[in-house]
């Protein structure tokens, strides 16, 4: 048993500040049960959003010593102990109260992609046929647990705040999951261009690092997705060859 | 309001940035100050990266002559300054190196989570740099000059006898450089994410095509470590220059292998 010192955020009528408690810290323990232990012993009316303990569910991340990361996947024994372990809210969005903070717009930016349209069935009984090697590029991407800590860490959106302007590297991904799908012909690049502001992302891969998933979102998803783009507005050559193929160039 | 630099990250997130910072720095004032030189840069059947292909030029790997004679004399003349814009504007607007100059130089961000200098942003949706979308047309020429470095690297394997004057075949330090360099140089090319793109990446159903899926394979597997290969074949171009460099000064010696 260690005595380990947290400055949790919490929020009052004016504001909010980082609040100093000192808690004893068990082996196995992760952040949010040390939370969770502060919430029980020390402050009843701390609130912090939490389901699976997992790392499953996605709704415990936090800022923990300035990283973004779920507070039930972060070991207390993989922190420094002997200074004090931050904990804010995502700065990205509005904070409800103390760690709890309103990521309603994602589910608003969501709506705005355009919908899994599949071809006509292969097989006179309704049925597609698929190639398992097609569908293993997307599978990585259907790992997301939306826990948007990607959207966090993104300078475009926590930074900037443009969340109506770009969409944000989860929303890329749910993009990427859909566009490179096998059986999808949807021409979604005119999309990713303009309302969901593609250009906007300069790479810097935070959110490749900060997914607890493990998602390689920049190189998978997101740099794929800017190519093409580039096929259909930046590439004149690949515009001719489109021309004269006739035919929807990623299919 | 923050300010830049603000942050509740307690690591080191600036040393990163820094070292790049540093490496590129040092990379861009070396093969500036190297391509202004105009000498020095072959020696034997070696020639430097930086020199190569050699259009015009006084050394014996120039595909067309010495300098032509309407080349007009204000603007002074170095073989490098006709090519090097090609791999440079492929390594400027490579998505590796954007998203780490972008940080480094432009502290756009710093660090992630890391507050910036600037409150205003435009990304790369406007000009100029809406033009790093031209990143796969200097692919094309960068993929012409990994060619020519091979053939510079076969080059590099036949040596004249300065008493009989026939070529005869051999290996010497040089050899292994130039080879690495043009390996390194390929790495770094084919595992590019617009490399990635065009093999296969652009499709959808990649098992209908079996040769294109292995290229798009191996693409991907070289594009995992393409951080690696661009600071490997840039420091491995730098180190070839300077080599045949210090050979042609008579500073180093070439060792004779076979």
């Amino acid at each position: 048993m260690a005595s380990v010192t947290f400055q949790i955020w919490r929020t009052h009528a004016s504001g909010g500040q980082l609040q100093e408690y000192k808690t004893e810290i068990s082996e196995g323990m992760v952040v949010l049960d040390a939370v969770h232990q502060i919430q029980a012993e020390q402050a009843n009316d701390m609130a912090v959003r939490w389901n699976c303990k997992a790392g499953k569910c996605g709704s415990c991340s936090a800022e923990i010593n300035g990283h973004p990361k779920l507070m039930c996947m972060t070991r207390m024994s993989d922190m420094p102990q002997d200074k004090p372990i931050t904990i804010h809210p995502m700065k990205a969005f509005p904070v409800i109260r103390d760690l709890v903070t309103d990521v309603s717009v994602n589910y608003r930016m969501k709506k705005k992609i355009k919908k899994f349209k599949p071809r006509p069935p292969d097989a006179p009984d309704g049925t597609w046929r698929m190639a398992q090697s097609d569908i293993d590029r997307i599978q990585e991407f259907r790992k997301c647990i939306e826990c948007f800590l990607c959207q966090d860490v993104c300078h475009v959106l926590r930074e900037h705040q443009l969340h109506e302007e770009f969409v944000g590297p989860r929303h890329m991904v749910y993009t990427a999951a859909l566009e490179m799908h096998p059986l999808d012909v949807e021409d979604r690049r005119e999309e990713l261009k303009n309302t969901g502001g593609i250009g906007f992302c300069n790479i810097t891969k935070c959110c490749t690092t900060v997914c607890p998933e493990h998602i390689t979102i920049t190189d998978n998803a997101i740099i794929p997705l800017k190519e093409r783009v580039a096929d259909r507005f930046y590439d004149p050559l690949m515009r001719l060859l489109h021309l004269f193929s006739k035919k929807k160039n990623n299919h | 309001m923050n300010h830049f630099g603000q942050t509740a990250r307690k690591d080191l997130w600036w040393v990163r940035p820094l070292l790049v910072f540093i490496g590129l720095f040092s990379f861009i004032v070396y093969a500036t100050w190297a391509a202004f030189q105009g000498e020095h840069y072959a020696v034997g059947p070696y020639i430097s990266p930086f020199y190569s292909p050699e259009i015009f030029g006084n050394s014996p790997h120039s595909w067309f002559g010495p300098k032509p004679s309407w080349w007009p004399t204000v603007l002074g003349f170095s073989p490098a300054l006709l090519i090097l814009w090609a791999p440079g504007g492929m390594r400027f607007t490579c998505y590796y190196y954007r998203g780490a100059y972008y940080k480094s130089f432009w502290a756009d961000p710093p660090a992630c989570a890391v507050s910036e200098p600037r409150k205003t942003y435009r990304g790369e949706n406007s000009l100029p740099l809406i033009l790093q979308n031209a990143h796969r047309y200097f692919l094309y020429l960068a993929i012409l000059f990994v060619i020519v470095l091979f053939y510079d690297a076969w080059k590099a394997l036949w040596f004249t006898d300065p008493t009989t004057g026939q070529e005869h075949f051999g290996m010497g330090v040089g050899t292994i450089v130039l080879t690495l360099n043009a390996t390194l140089l390929g790495g770094y090319t084919f595992g590019c994410h617009s490399f990635r793109h065009l093999v296969g990446g652009f499709k959808d159903q990649l098992s209908k095509s079996p040769v294109q899926r292995k290229v798009y394979t191996c693409a991907s597997c070289l594009n995992k470590r393409h951080m690696n290969w661009a600071w490997c074949s840039l420091f491995g171009v730098a180190f070839a220059d300077i080599y045949v460099r210090l050979c042609s000064m008579g500073i180093w010696t070439d060792w004779r292998i076979f």
